[in-house]
């Protein structure tokens, strides 16, 4: 049984002169227990609002967040709380998520204070425990997050979130505003976790590159809707969509050569007034009569290879 | 060296009050050359880029010794109204995040022209015909309806584009680029690289582009210097550096990220952190950190050998 089911989410906000922005539309998915599900795409692709929704620090428009079989929509304030145990949050910026007037082991301790567990010297000795998982020394308890770098404090915000063994972890660009070579360290790190606490976790990263190293499995948005999901390694050898082909050739990687880049044309359209039919057929290279007038479902395609377990949402490919 | 260089750097030294954060880099771009500088955050890739249009904030910043030559101009010496006609003349400058280089009261039409008002003999309309042309050339679409849009109404990729158009206005022999692709999107990221790559062929000017990722040097520069602690470590020609780097902080760095390496595995990932200035070990800044650490390393800065694959190491790989 999945963990986390999606089914058909949306999240619509507001736009200027009365336009409906649609940032998630209709995204159903799922989430096994002990699964990582990288969510990739670029700026405004909706993969934050989706990744906010499903902790309820944004409410979905529509939909259902069924979080071990219970649809977390609509639930009550204290019912919510609870199931917030279970469920976590990081984010980008260490230095935006973490109080600069607490001290490390306030902030690290904060959640199993708030949620009353244990005694306040159980909780101490879980802090100093927490500390030694996220590879920080004992002594950081009583220090200041302006006293650490940047990495140091992504260590901060895991330890934090990790405090009340949570099920399910999302990780909105954990590492994008990283240096490279600490970077790899809080990716070790997040993937160590994962495999000793059998942590679920929904990777969000626009770093395609990243996303594959961590991932289960994939899914690919474009304008607030999944347009490709699958295996890790099938998305990264055996891409479908031609979104999907286009981000993978414009990864600049080290030492391989530049031909048979796709670059694509244009921008990404405004999510206020997406196109008619398949979002992406305005940069499509490979675009037809009927993307623009009809918008592709997500399905298993029926003429790839055999074996192939994604499902992509494009007129190119027939539905099984 | 075969050709004259265009930009001389030498034994550049630069300090924030008594703390060195350029500690002695040195380098060369020659014409029509692109140049990558790259380097994780506090490594003094930026502060380099800056100098060179001495746009440092002085003080607390200044340059404690060194050259900067433009062909045989002394730029460290220029008084500053020569200075202000090397400026976005024959050295322009594109940054990172184009909404804070841009002015959001005017419109971008006027910006442009006024660049061009500013270095070149011309009336208000030959400067606007020459802004449509610059926007027709970094393709911004319907340029002469562009030219009466404000900053605000554009991507991010569009202004970046525009800061371009701004930057060639004056056909500069020199474009330093401070990771000009870091904000964008992937996509755009590919868009904006062909672009000046494409614009540097096209007009011959040199490019020195800044970056942090390793990706974009190796696919569009022709050399690559890499910088660690306020120095320059490692310098060659780009498909020489990838194929082969030697001072071990590129080595490493090549082999920690996630694309050199399979799905799943732990990355070889390089111990502690970037020492910030002030703060930076004796000897190579890299010893504490490096895995082929010898005993000199802790005491001696290794110089730097001489090109075409300079490094400044004192164990280097084979």
């Amino acid at each position: 049984m999945s963990l986390l089911e999606l089914r058909h989410l949306s999240k619509t906000y507001p736009g200027a002169n009365g336009a409906v922005v649609q940032a998630v539309s209709d995204v159903s998915l799922t989430i096994a227990p002990g699964e990582v599900l990288g969510v990739v795409g670029e700026s405004g692709c909706g993969k934050s609002t989706l990744g906010r929704s499903l902790l309820r620090l944004i409410e979905p428009t529509a939909g259902e967040v069924l979080f071990e079989g219970r649809d977390l929509v609509g639930l009550g304030k204290r019912d919510m709380k609870s199931v917030r145990r279970d469920l976590q949050i990081i984010f980008q910026d260490p230095f935006g998520s973490l109080n600069p007037r607490h001290t490390v082991g306030g902030i690290i301790g904060e959640p199993l204070e708030v949620h009353r567990v244990g005694t306040r010297a159980e909780r101490r000795a879980r802090v100093t425990e927490l500390l030694k998982l996220v590879g920080l020394p004992e002594d950081a308890a009583n220090r200041y997050p302006h006293e650490f770098s940047g990495g140091q404090r992504q260590r901060i915000a895991i330890a934090r979130a990790l405090a009340l063994e949570p099920k399910l972890l999302v990780a909105d660009e954990a590492v994008s505003a990283l240096d490279v070579s600490i970077q790899s360290q809080i990716i070790n790190l997040i993937a160590d976790l994962q495999k000793r606490l059998n942590l679920s976790i929904m990777f969000i990263s626009h770093d395609l590159s990243v996303i594959r190293h961590v991932s289960d499995r994939i899914a690919v948005m474009y304008l607030g809707r999944i347009v490709e999901i699958g295996p890790a390694e099938e998305i990264m050898t055996a891409p479908k969509h031609p979104y999907t082909q286009a981000l993978l050739s414009a990864i600049p990687r080290p030492g391989a050569a530049r031909g048979g880049r796709i670059v694509l044309e244009g921008e990404l359209p405004d999510p206020a007034n997406p196109p008619a039919g398949c979002a992406f057929h305005t940069r499509c290279p490979k675009v037809m009569d009927i993307c623009h007038r009809q918008r592709p479902l997500l399905a298993r395609p029926a003429n790839v290879e055999p074996g192939s377990e994604s499902e992509v949402a494009c007129h190119l490919y027939e539905a099984a | 060296m075969s050709e004259e260089a265009l930009l001389t750097i030498e034994d550049l030294h630069i300090a924030v009050g008594s703390r060195p954060v350029i500690e002695g880099v040195s380098l060369t771009i020659r014409p029509g050359e692109m140049l990558g500088l790259v380097g994780e955050s506090g490594c003094g890739k930026s502060v380099t880029a800056l100098s060179i249009m001495r746009l440092l904030a002085e003080p607390p910043m200044r340059v404690v010794k060194g050259a900067i030559r433009f062909g045989q101009t002394d730029i460290l010496s220029l008084p500053e109204h020569e200075l202000e006609a090397l400026r976005g003349d024959r050295i322009a400058m594109i940054f990172q995040e184009p909404m804070t280089s841009l002015n959001p009261v005017f419109t971008i039409g006027n910006q442009i022209a006024e660049v061009v008002l500013l270095h070149r003999k011309v009336g208000r309309d030959a400067a606007e015909a020459r802004a449509v042309e610059l926007l027709k050339r970094v393709g911004i679409p319907a340029p002469e309806a562009a030219m009466g849009r404000y900053p605000h109404q554009l991507s991010g990729g569009q202004r970046q584009r525009v800061m371009i158009a701004m930057a060639l206005a004056c056909d500069p022999k020199l474009l330093v680029a401070d990771e000009p692709t870091t904000a964008l999107d992937v996509t755009v990221q590919a868009q904006i690289l062909e672009l000046i790559d494409g614009l540097r062929r096209e007009t011959g000017m040199a490019v020195l582009l800044i970056t942090h990722d390793l990706g974009v040097v190796s696919q569009y520069c022709d050399r690559v210097a890499v910088m660690y602690g306020g120095r320059v470590v490692e310098e060659a020609p780009s498909a020489e550096l990838f194929a082969h780097p030697r001072h071990r902080y590129t080595e490493a760095l090549l082999r920690t990220i996630p694309a050199s390496n399979l799905p799943g595995v732990d990355l070889p990932a390089i111990p502690g952190t970037v020492p910030p200035p002030g703060r930076r070990p004796a000897g190579c800044a890299f010893h504490p950190r490096c895995h082929a650490m010898v005993e000199t390393c802790t005491t001696v800065l290794p110089e730097l050998t001489e090109p075409p694959h300079r490094i400044r190491c004192w164990n280097p790989a084979a």
